[in-house]
């Protein structure tokens, strides 16, 4: 039974159609209120289940190659270079080709490694709440937190810390000496030196006196990260318009996705990171999927590029992750790991897939594409894909 | 017919050749380097051999009895001296040293010392090998690389080549050592022998150290040791070598090492021997095929001499042959080969042998691959590195890219292209002496047969002739201009007539680079005098193609299946929608859409004959209900009405215009609106889009056609044309402008001064130069853009660049700002320009100037002229601009390259699903709803199967006839229209 006022008959006749359950729902709903004769009902049914089938695909169409040509062909007309990200014109995104090129590839770590932050209830809508957040994410370093000046005279390195900014970036600690304790304590497991902490001042040096110890002290200090997370260098923090009113978004550059999704305020659910393998290993490989279709749409969306149809993008999506892990297109992952061994040879490093067959004393079926070609037999795709037969002696074939 | 059905090849299987199959397929052995004799024959026994095929026409193969053309030619094989090594197994051979034992040759998965004794190691081993068979059993049926089994199993099977802890086999429990390998073919087994200098490091041994401070003394030594006092003095003396068991005890007692690496080299042969004992099992527990592929045949005895067919001299001008690269490098093998023996034979010394085993290696080595690392390549005489088997089949023009994946094709001409309006998009014009030499196959029976030997009676020079007939016993006979008239007479029914192309015929037609598939598409022929393929200019988008000289090629096709298949599925007409967006990709263009905006933006009126002028291309020959009739009885029609004619009936349409305007259509009149690119235009023009889904292609090919013809007379009735003055702008704008950009260059100074003052902001996360540099950028942008924007008020709306810009012809609102306005900043890198000398752009201006000018703003427009600082800072912008397109061509050249690559084997099936060519499911329903990317519009929020709509059409019975309702209801096919000339036809029964 349907949830929608119609007629047994209707229903008996939509539901024997082969229309999918979202067209046989939108024609109940567009019955309903029309209330046509059954002989009418016929009709409107066949004449929708016949446009329904001219608008599915044809068997044994070609869609891998045609999606292809359809992904390749905008690439012609993409820049090459990098642009600033529209709407946050603070933070670098690699854009056009290189990107297209770099999902493509499926890189390990992308050029500019970036996440799109979302956040929980009030902390998407109270301003000092998402700088908590951000504070909980971007890396704070030393120098972020005062001045670090060298006594060349006693050999010792000297942290004044900013009050101010201790407050700022440790909202939850009510005491900036309480902060500078753990700063104090998080120096001496780094550097693994003894520090004499007064206030908000951190003094300490090498243990030999040593001018060169003592720099080294120096730079080494700048790079300890102190609160947040260490890959992500900067985040940036927007109001944006959303369905549900505004609110606040954090860009970060740099990512690391599992660790931001634990991080208190932050709606894993919307959040996003364009590095796919990060996705991959956090949240599977369907999700890495989705995130190869928007990554790729969204790039060529920059590029003015928006009408290219999702479902190829899709199709490019589906094989890279067939095998449940992310392949790469290319050498290295789809088309290295063909069946044929022409069909290899023939797209790169030639000899060596032909001397690792011999060895292996491998058989080419010759199942694909490219072989046929090669060997000069018709190829198992569209056309080639069918085999008429007339049946003979029979005249009354009709 | 007398042929045989051809064979047709179900697999291909790969495998190394035993030395034994090699002589028994070879034609000939070959022993002498010289090719010819000095009467220009072939010696016998030499590299040219007849026995190994022949290439001048005229010589008979002494093999299979052939001649050149028909004989592929046949192996012949040259008797190696010694055994040399196959460099492209260089990495196995190692691997298989490494992890086989050196005295039974089998595989050494566990280190026999760990273990008790041999019987529990060679337990262990098998257990390993099972294991090794179950992985590979594993990758097998998963279809995963078996070279990476095999590498990880010999990574197991490598010894630890840690000092200490000699490696023993498990099987046989002899010592393994380790083996080293120079890169090609040299393989070392390092062995620990006993130091030179033992003595020297025994008695530095026996000095008192620092920490206990006691001498040893020789007698202690022969205590400690158990060797005999005195022989521990020879020993020390030098003079006597002590044996194995002496030296580890003596080694024991003074904690020193008295021994140094030596290094054994491998000889190929010795190797040959070594791999020969490998057992067949251990073989098949890496992955190596066995019956296959033994390794010992990785190192050649007996050299394949490749058939002269793959290798053919070819004669130069002088009469003096010039021999192929591979035979060249052949007779250096086979010199080298014969001294070898020579000097063997002669009893010379080792160390000359092993030169002359090496150059062997060499030239084998080379013969193979001449760019391997490390290895001079063998060079020709002129300097350049010879092309040998390797090279033969790498690369883009290698074998396999270049020879079996892109084939050469028969029936094929390419030429230049050239506009002509008057042709139907589905047709080309081919020039008659391209369609003379195409032909097509006649079967020839009772009721063409007039036609057919009129045909042949026109002989091969007239047009509708033929070349070739073949009776049917299958002789071919060339007609010829002195036969064809007694030819023609003997046709008979059964005779097949290769005829030259005619009007109506199809072929393919193509233009590089085939970046999708409207880039090869079937057109009709219409035979035309001159040299040139003629193209309707609507066709032009799909292929990308201009006429500043671009060529493009044409295929006839040869069977009755390729004519049909191009006829229905790749016509133009059929590819009108584009699978990339799912709208329409043929419509009009460039003067087509200024044409079209001119007669319906402003609506003009028409007269009879003007009206009637418009129309004459057009099917249309019947003016309709005037709109306005003058008091002295003149008729008028207006642009609209004209235009509406085109127009199917029961067209309903309203979008928004690239003009801005709405646009209303109600049944195929047009009522309001500018027709423009929005409406007409390539890439989904909406009026086209809508007649191809909801009326057929023909219809929308046949409103193109008449589209452009109409815009044509349109144009030509009103005349179009630009120049420079059309750009200028009065003096009073021009003092606007020139006010709008010293505005801005004040506002820059301004900012320059902030920031000099150290008072300048900077954004967040950026520095205080990156924000200036925006802030100017930002400045200069207003500044550019304000100016257009005066300029633009100052044009009038039938300026032809605001024409062409507004109804999307060509061209844009920035274009003209740059020619009437000002140019604007110029950028390298998404900067200003910012390189050139130390601290400033030109010489021209002092160090860190900041200003505008010093950084490539151009202020003065494209008509005034620029300056010279200006001019070359435009040209620094214009070179970026073009390298970015070199680099941009060959990057997405490949990265498409990779795509096909990796997608060409996925098909949907009648299931439904996506698969590959090894029935791998892709996807369960294509684009997760199984609707044909050419169906949806992808720009369109509208759903491909619109119910509403197609309820209303049904329940409000708006159908002209039963014929159009069955067609809807999908009961009755539309009427197919497979030919230019079958419109009449179809229009009749299409009744539209």
């Amino acid at each position: 039974m349907t949830d929608y006022d119609v007629p047994a008959d209707t229903e008996v006749l939509v539901e024997d159609s082969e229309l999918p359950r979202r067209l046989k729902d939108e024609v109940y709903s567009t019955l309903e209120d029309r209330d046509p004769t059954p002989e009418e009902t016929e009709e409107v049914v066949q004449a929708i289940e016949a446009k329904y089938r001219d608008t599915r695909v044809d068997p044994l169409d070609p869609v891998g190659t045609v999606s292809a040509q359809s992904i390749g062909e905008p690439g012609t007309q993409m820049t090459m270079n990098t642009f600033h990200y529209a709407g946050v014109a603070e933070i670098d995104v690699t854009q056009g080709l290189p990107r297209l090129i770099e999902l493509v590839d499926a890189r390990k770590e992308p050029d500019t490694p970036m996440m799109t932050v979302h956040l929980e209830d009030e902390y998407a809508q109270d301003r000092e709440k998402a700088h908590e957040v951000v504070w909980n994410i971007e890396s704070t370093k030393i120098l972020q937190l005062g001045d670090v000046s060298t006594n060349v005279a006693d050999m010792l390195v000297r942290v004044s810390l900013n009050e101010d900014t201790l407050m700022e970036r440790w909202p939850t600690v009510s005491d900036p000496v309480e902060v500078a304790e753990t700063i104090a304590s998080t120096i001496e497991s780094k550097l693994g030196v003894e520090t004499i902490q007064q206030g908000l001042v951190i003094e300490f040096g090498p243990e030999q006196p040593s001018y060169r110890d003592l720099l080294q002290l120096v730079e080494d200090l700048s790079d300890i990260v102190f609160k947040g997370i260490e890959d992500i260098s900067r985040v940036v923090i927007r109001k944006e318009e959303t369905d549900n009113g505004e609110e606040f978004v954090l860009y970060t550059e740099g990512s690391d996705f599992g660790t931001v999704l634990g991080i208190e305020g932050v709606d894993a659910s919307r959040t996003t990171c364009n590095n796919i393998h990060e996705i991959y290993r956090n949240l599977g490989v369907e999700a890495a999927r989705e995130a190869i279709i928007n990554e790729t749409m969204n790039t060529l969306e920059e590029q003015g590029l928006d009408d290219v149809n999702v479902r190829h993008l899709m199709l490019v999506a589906d094989i890279m992750t067939n095998e449940g892990t992310i392949e790469s297109i290319g050498r290295h992952g789809i088309s290295g790991s063909k069946d044929s061994v022409l069909a290899r040879a023939a797209f790169e490093v030639t000899v060596n897939h032909l001397l690792d067959a011999a060895v292996h004393g491998e058989v080419d079926d010759l199942n694909g594409v490219t072989e046929n070609v090669i060997v000069g037999k018709p190829i198992k795709l569209g056309t080639g894909d069918v085999d008429l037969r007339m049946s003979a002696g029979s005249k009354s074939a009709d | 017919m007398s042929q045989h059905a051809p064979k047709e090849i179900h697999s291909l299987s790969f495998g190394l050749m035993d030395p034994e199959e090699y002589r028994e397929m070879s034609a000939t052995k070959v022993i002498t380097a010289d090719t010819y004799d000095d009467d220009g024959f072939p010696i016998d026994m030499g590299l040219m051999d007849p026995r190994l095929g022949v290439i001048d026409p005229g010589l008979e193969c002494k093999t299979c009895g052939k001649h050149s053309g028909s004989c592929n030619g046949h192996f012949g094989h040259i008797e190696l001296a010694a055994p040399v090594i196959h460099v492209g197994f260089n990495k196995l051979i190692r691997r298989l040293l490494r992890g086989t034992c050196r005295n039974c040759s089998r595989l050494t998965p566990v280190d026999g010392s760990k273990y008790a004794d041999l019987s529990e190691a060679s337990e262990a081993a098998d257990e390993k090998l099972r294991e090794f068979r179950g992985n590979l059993d594993e990758a097998r049926s998963l279809r995963q690389d078996l070279s990476d089994e095999l590498k990880s199993a010999m990574r197991t099977c490598r010894r630890s080549s840690s000092d200490t802890n000699e490696d023993k086999c498990p099987y046989c429990g002899e010592v393994q050592y380790d083996i080293k390998h120079e890169k090609p073919t040299t393989y070392y087994e390092v062995q620990r022998v006993l130091a030179s200098d033992y003595p020297e490091r025994i008695a530095q041994a026996m000095e008192p150290d620092e920490e206990d401070g006691e001498r040893v003394t020789p007698p202690e030594l022969a205590d400690e040791t158990g060797i005999d006092p005195g022989r521990v003095q020879e020993i020390l003396s030098g003079s006597f070598r002590p044996r194995e068991s002496d030296r580890e005890a003596i080694e024991d007692a003074l904690d020193v090492d008295l021994t140094e690496e030596d290094m054994n080299k491998l000889m190929p042969s010795d190797i040959r021997d070594w791999f020969e004992d490998i057992p067949d099992d251990d073989l098949e527990s890496i992955g190596v095929s066995a019956d296959k592929s033994r390794p010992e045949w990785m190192i050649l005895t007996v050299l394949p001499v490749p058939p002269v067919t793959a290798r053919p001299s070819i004669t130069l001008d002088n009469g003096q042959r010039s021999e192929d690269d591979l035979t060249h490098k052949l007779v250096d093998i086979i010199r080298i080969n014969q001294r070898f023996m020579e000097n063997r034979e002669a009893g010379a010394p080792q160390l000359i042998i092993e030169d002359l085993w090496e150059l062997l290696q060499y030239h084998v080595t080379t013969f193979m691959d001449n760019e391997i690392s490390g290895t001079p390549p063998a060079r020709h005489r002129s300097g350049r590195p010879l092309k040998t088997l390797s090279q033969r089949l790498k690369g883009k023009e290698g074998r396999f890219r270049g020879s079996l994946s892109g084939k050469r094709v028969n029936f094929s001409a390419r030429t230049v292209i050239s506009p002509d309006p008057t042709l139907s998009l589905n047709e080309v014009g081919v020039p008659d002496r391209v369609a003379s030499e195409m032909t097509q196959t006649m079967n020839v029976n009772e009721r063409n047969l007039d036609e057919a030997r009129r045909y042949v009676a026109n002989g091969p020079e007239t047009h509708p002739g033929a070349n070739y007939v073949r009776r049917p016993d299958g002789r071919r006979l060339k007609v010829t201009e002195k036969n064809c008239e007694e030819l023609a007479e003997k046709v008979e029914a059964g005779w097949e007539v290769s005829r030259h192309l005619i009007d109506g015929d199809i072929i393919i037609f193509n233009r590089q680079p085939s970046l999708h598939r409207m880039s090869i598409m079937a057109h009709e022929v219409v035979v035309m005098p001159y040299k040139t393929f003629r193209l309707n200019t609507t066709v032009c988008p799909p292929y990308n193609a201009d006429f500043d000289g671009d060529e493009m090629n044409m295929h006839a096709l040869q069977n009755e299946e390729a004519r049909a298949e191009a006829r229905v599925l790749m016509r133009v007409q059929e590819q009108m929608l584009s699978p990339r967006f799912g709208e329409n990709i043929l419509g009009a263009i460039q003067d087509h859409v200024t044409a079209t905006y001119l007669l319906t933006n402003t609506n003009p009126e028409f007269n009879e004959t003007q009206s009637l002028d418009l129309l004459r291309t057009t099917r249309i020959d019947e003016l309709p209900d005037p709109d306005r009739v003058d008091d002295d009885g003149t008729e008028y029609w207006t642009g609209r009405k004209l235009f509406s004619e085109l127009l199917p009936d029961g067209l309903d349409l309203e979008f928004t215009s690239s003009a801005g305007d709405t646009v209303l259509i109600e049944d195929g009149q047009l009522l309001q609106g500018t027709i423009d690119e929005d409406a007409v235009g390539a890439f989904g023009g909406e009026v086209v889009d809508t007649i191809a889904k909801q009326f057929s292609k023909t219809r929308a090919r046949i409103f193109i056609n008449e589209v452009s013809s109409l815009a044509i007379r349109t144009i030509m009735h009103f005349g179009f044309s630009i120049s420079i003055d059309d750009e200028s702008i009065p003096p009073e704008a021009q003092e606007q402008v020139d006010e709008a950009i010293d505005g801005a260059y004040d506002r820059v100074q301004e900012l320059i001064e902030t920031y000099e003052r150290g008072e300048l902001e900077s954004l967040p996360g950026r520095t205080v130069d990156e924000t200036l540099e925006m802030k100017i950028m930002q400045a200069l942008g207003k500044a550019r853009d304000s100016a257009g924007d005066i300029a633009e008020d100052h044009f009038a709306d039938d300026n032809p660049a605001v024409v062409m810009a507004e109804s999307g012809a060509r061209g844009s609102m920035l274009n003209l700002t740059q020619m009437a306005g000002c140019v604007g900043q110029q950028a390298v890198r998404g900067e200003r320009i910012n390189r050139g000398y130390e601290d400033r752009t030109l010489s021209h201006f002092e160090p860190n100037d900041l200003s505008a000018e010093a950084h490539g703003f151009v202020e003065h427009s494209y008509r005034e002229g620029l300056d010279p600082k200006e001019f070359f800072f435009h040209a620094m912008g214009g070179r970026e601009g073009l390298v970015d397109t070199a680099v941009r061509t060959s990057k997405s050249g490949y990265l498409q390259r990779r795509l096909i690559n990796a997608l060409s084997e996925l098909e949907t099936q009648y299931d439904g699903t996506v698969r590959d060519t090894s029935d791998t499911v892709v996807q369960f329903e294509f684009g997760e709803d199984g609707t044909s990317p050419v169906e949806v519009s992808s720009s369109q929020e509208k759903a491909a199967v619109d119910v509403e709509e197609i309820t209303n059409r049904v329940l409000d019975e708006e159908f002209a006839d039963e014929n159009e309702k069955a067609e809807f209801l999908g009961e009755r096919a539309e009427p197919t229209n497979l030919s230019e000339h079958a419109d009449d036809w179809w229009m009749a029964q299409s009744d539209d």
